[in-house]
């Protein structure tokens, strides 16, 4: 696994929040948000997390930008190009020179950018924070990253109530591309924006990784926008990575019965391929009170006595394809990309 | 079903608009479509399209100050022994008891956010309970009957239980199962279910949408399926209505839209979704620009500046008006018929 190319290396993480009750807020239990996760992105990827809501994809992402502090487990990461550095337990002052390595992009472009400043405000907070304390190449700089983004230089000194939610978004990636970061931790960037203006926004991804050797930890519940641009794929439930493969691969042959059925539930916009979807029974296990063995036991339709009683570890069942699941070499599972190629007609 | 030609609702040329401070922002700006019993009708566009002002123009719940100020919105009710009777409920009040009468009853909402449509003070029994003594006649006990077995048809396990509980209790997916529950308490003709799964996680966006169907097939009701999602249009409707801009640009059975879509609009819009069979990696076919801000709405054609085969001074002078291009296809775009020859 010391590999060269390998920029972020997650190994073992957990995050758990305590559950406080009564007078003295004693803690009476544990929310696992994030139980046990590993995976590595190697530079120049992008690599994606999907999952349902309460799944703990964005707990993780938080974590690696050690917004939160996990509660056990290591991150490595190579800043700059030099060595790895485990910054899961790294102090706030040993952190620092390390952040502008590692920028985020949010969800909401409405509640990320603070409505009192300026663009050249916000984009240029991260560079005067890094030291760059000259206002004239700061402005230089800021506009730069405006032409980058695809907004109007002009638009310095404007406040970003007159944007779109594109355009806003758009002001969100700039600000993250201030420093020259390596790895861009982007949580569910484009699905807060109506359909038209989420190509832009992947478009403009894509363009940005090609042009500056980006990569990219994408955090996603929209399983066809995560095909569309992550090279691999880990899927999470319930705080634990039950499958993770190469993105064609997981589409394809799915391993893990979670997988299969997540695959199965997106509604392709093609009304010929109405498909015959698997239907999930019951809701999401509690993370606070998660089920005995396999997490998705209750709910998976090809449980067996095991998957009640042990808890399944993720096994590379074939090179860079692991899979949580004890029936992992018995079952074939079905992929969403069988069905024949559809021809919607906008030739 | 004996009226299965004629439809239970229809829609002809609805405006609505609301008179703000700043100027007028025409929401629903000459809408019109028929649903039929037993069909789903899907309603597409992005946000600001009008499609949930559409629906409440339907109930006659526009908040001020927004009114309908054009157009007719007919309902088929049935006046007993296989007889019905079109009813305008834009004469109607909005306060009337007649269209008090039907809004809950003959036609229900199923909104977005479970949790904000919810009374967040009763319990889930006790609102259903309400809402079928208000339209039927029924005891408390046979109310809270219905009840429980209004929760386990939307597949709520421990219905019994679930009556005593609150909302809060209650995940998304059992939040807007209850929601449905709500709504089909008065048996209603036609469903009104604006984005009921936006909210949800695609595993309970399945469940919700399953649930939907199975219902229809059973009582044979009508939904209007208002959504943004084109992947759940291609899902679940029969006939699809795709507005831009409180405009109806393009209309026609499921297979005709997707399958040989006309309008640039609705060609761009599903060129523009990345589909899990689509190529991976690639630059993604745009719509250049933005949504306009509705008090700046576009002359002539609303999509015009977004529009990839604008011709200047016809598309951006006129307002093309919907036509038919083919079977039950209809399309509101020049490029489909002529231009009126006065020009304004």
């Amino acid at each position: 696994m010391e590999n060269d190319n390998v920029l972020l290396e997650v190994k073992g993480l957990r995050k758990y929040f305590p559950i406080r009750k009564g007078f003295l807020q004693r803690a009476v239990g544990q929310v696992r948000a994030v139980d046990g996760i590993d995976f590595h992105v190697y530079k120049g990827e992008t690599f994606g997390i999907v999952g349902e809501s309460g799944c703990g994809k964005t707990t993780a992402a938080r974590c690696i930008v050690r917004a939160l502090q996990p509660s056990a487990g290591e991150i490595h990461f190579r800043a700059g190009g030099g060595e790895m550095t485990d910054v899961a337990n790294l102090s706030r002052d040993e952190l620092r020179p390390l952040r502008r390595h590692m920028q985020m992009i949010f969800q909401d472009p409405f509640s990320s950018l603070n409505p009192r400043m300026t663009l050249f405000d916000i984009i240029g907070e991260p560079l005067l924070v890094n030291g760059m304390a000259d206002r004239q190449q700061r402005i230089e700089r800021v506009e730069e990253l405006l032409a980058l983004v695809g907004l109007r230089p002009e638009f310095l000194q404007r406040f970003p109530h007159a944007f779109s939610g594109g355009q806003r978004q758009r002001i969100g990636i700039a600000r993250a591309l201030a420093l020259n970061p390596s790895l861009i931790v982007a949580d569910e960037p484009v699905s807060a924006l109506d359909v038209s203006v989420q190509a832009q926004i992947l478009n403009l991804l894509l363009a940005l990784q090609e042009r500056l050797g980006l990569t990219y930890l994408f955090v996603a519940h929209d399983l066809s926008v995560v095909k569309h641009i992550c090279d691999r794929v880990a899927v999470m439930y319930v705080g634990r990575v039950v499958e993770t493969a190469e993105t064609q691969q997981l589409f394809e042959s799915p391993k893990h019965p979670y997988t299969e059925a997540l695959l199965s539930a997106v509604p392709q916009p093609d009304p010929t391929l109405r498909s015959q979807r698997i239907i999930l029974e019951g809701e999401v296990a509690d993370p606070a009170n998660p089920p005995s063995g396999c997490y998705f036991h209750p709910r998976c339709r090809y449980a067996v006595d095991l998957c009640r009683e042990q808890t399944p570890v993720l096994e590379e069942v074939e090179p860079g394809h692991a899979v949580s699941c004890h029936r992992v070499l018995e079952l074939d599972l079905a992929g969403t990309l069988d069905a024949p190629v559809p021809q919607t007609a906008h030739s | 079903m004996q009226d299965d030609r004629q439809p239970i609702l229809s829609v002809r040329n609805l405006k609505t608009s609301f008179f703000t401070d700043e100027g007028i922002v025409r929401a629903v700006d000459g809408a019109s479509f028929e649903v039929h019993l037993g069909q789903t009708l899907g309603i597409v566009g992005e946000s600001g399209c009008g499609k949930s002002v559409t629906a409440l123009s339907i109930l006659g719940i526009v908040p001020r100050p927004g009114r309908i100020v054009e157009g007719e919105i007919l309902l088929r009710r049935e006046t007993g022994n296989g007889q019905s009777q079109e009813v305008a409920l834009t004469s109607l009040g909005d306060s009337s008891s007649e269209m008090r009468s039907i809004r809950g009853a003959e036609i229900a909402l199923v909104f977005q956010e479970p949790m904000t449509s919810l009374s967040p003070v009763h319990t889930i029994g006790n609102q259903i309970i309400g809402a079928a003594r208000l339209h039927r006649k029924l005891t408390k006990q046979e109310a809270s009957e219905l009840a429980v077995e209004l929760l386990s048809l939307v597949g709520i396990p421990r219905a019994e239980g679930a009556i005593d509980a609150y909302p809060f209790q209650l995940s998304g997916g059992l939040r807007q199962r209850a929601l449905i529950a709500l709504a089909l308490s008065c048996d209603p003709r036609l469903l009104i279910a604006d984005e009921p799964t936006t909210a949800l996680d695609v595993t309970t966006q399945a469940q919700i949408l399953d649930l939907l169907r199975s219902l229809q097939e059973q009582n044979g009701m009508a939904i209007m399926l208002i959504t943004h999602d084109m992947g759940v249009i291609a899902e679940m409707a029969d006939q699809v209505v795709v507005m831009y801009l409180g405009r109806v640009v393009e209309e026609g059975p499921v297979d005709t839209v997707f399958g040989e879509s006309k309008h640039p609009y609705t060609q761009s819009l599903l060129r523009s979704i990345p589909s899990i069979h689509s190529t991976p990696k690639v630059q993604l076919p745009t719509i250049t620009g933005t949504i306009p801000h509705p008090y700046n709405r576009p002359a002539g054609c609303p999509f015009h500046p977004r529009c990839p085969d604008v011709m200047p001074g016809v598309c951006d002078h006129h307002e093309p008006e919907l036509q038919s291009v083919g079977d039950e296809h209809l399309v509101s775009c020049f490029l489909y018929h002529p231009v009126p020859e006065t020009s304004s």
